[in-house]
């Protein structure tokens, strides 16, 4: 029982944070630099999920070459940036990685 | 674009990402079962919760014995960053029903945002003639029945899946796919930047909070440059 209240209460929050601003949309005006952010939402925030996989391993920052994720990420930063192509950026990802792999192996 | 194409873009884009998911989704069952929880409740907190590390935290605080508001807190604080994905799309949504923007707000996770936003940029936000949340019901919603599915499978299948085939890159893959091609001002590369090396630094800290700090530093280092510009 208590389980399921604590589910509800976690579900409304979530739901809650995910609706503020949706739901504020038009009944308040949100200051100029507020909109100013707003752009760089994606961008912040992809990044912010991302950086953190590549440079760590077990949280502790790795920038040699045991750090296989990191370089086969690089692969994909550059694939991404001259092809933009979502598909070729995971492949050719996965497909670093893969070598990498064997490489060190 | 019809209602229906705007649909498809949206579950198309979600595709890769789903790859990534559904490892987590499968561990997440085995994890949730593990900490005791019953399988009807792990599923359902699938579909309640709908938020995938919080839900790992959920289960692991459960099994810990964890009071009720310090969980709630706790999860609050992991999801703290979809006030900005909220933020972020609220224009694009705000001359739809009320009906719209509940499901919507109760989609938006970080894989169903970051597979649709390149493509709301680019139909024409804030007109009333615009599929942007067409878009983002297809790319939600197959985020959404993904994660169901996975969750089913860890619950019923269990340890026995092979979780850890490397699936899981898929994810920061992605993530770059959508991001790097975004990048087309100095601005934005510096928002990247700092957002990225703030996660880095802050990667210790509980509840994922660092994150959220990481994505402040990025929108204010990116606004500042501008401002610097103008």
């Amino acid at each position: 029982m208590n389980l399921w209240v604590l589910m509800l209460v976690c579900g409304l929050l979530t739901f809650a944070i995910r609706y503020s601003f949706i739901a504020a949309e038009g009944h308040y005006q949100p200051p100029a630099w507020f909109r100013h952010l707003l752009p760089f939402v994606p961008i912040a925030a992809l990044t912010a999920l991302t950086a953190p996989e590549l440079l760590l391993m077990q949280g502790e920052l790795v920038l040699g070459g045991s750090n296989q994720r990191l370089w086969a990420g690089l692969a994909a930063i550059v694939v991404a940036a001259v092809w933009r192509n979502t598909l070729l950026t995971i492949g050719s990802g996965f497909l670093a990685l893969f070598l990498l792999q064997r490489l060190g192996a | 674009m019809k209602q229906k194409q705007a649909f498809y873009l949206g579950l198309r884009s979600v595709m890769p990402l789903l790859l990534g998911v559904a490892p987590f989704g499968v561990i997440y069952g085995v994890v949730a079962l593990q900490s005791g929880i019953p399988p009807l409740a792990a599923m359902a907190m699938s579909s309640i919760v709908f938020a995938g590390s919080a839900q790992f935290l959920l289960a692991q605080l459960v099994g810990s014995g964890a009071p009720l508001l310090l969980s709630a807190g706790a999860v609050g604080l992991v999801n703290l960053r979809h006030a900005l994905y909220s933020a972020s799309v609220a224009p694009m949504l705000a001359h739809l029903p009320r009906r719209w923007k509940m499901l919507l707000a109760y989609l938006l996770t970080d894989e169903a945002y970051a597979a649709a936003i390149p493509h709301l940029l680019v139909d024409a936000p804030e007109s009333r003639s615009s599929h942007a949340h067409w878009i983002l019901f297809g790319s939600g919603f197959g985020l959404w029945a993904g994660w169901q599915v996975a969750t089913l499978a860890g619950v019923l299948i269990g340890a026995q899946l092979p979780a850890d085939l490397g699936l899981d890159f898929a994810l920061p893959l992605t993530f770059i796919a959508i991001v790097v091609p975004m990048i087309a001002s100095r601005a934005l590369l510096a928002a990247a930047l700092a957002a990225g090396a703030t996660a880095v630094v802050l990667a210790a800290l509980p509840y994922k909070v660092g994150l959220f700090i990481a994505a402040l530093a990025g929108l204010a280092v990116g606004a500042a440059m501008t401002r610097k510009a103008a």
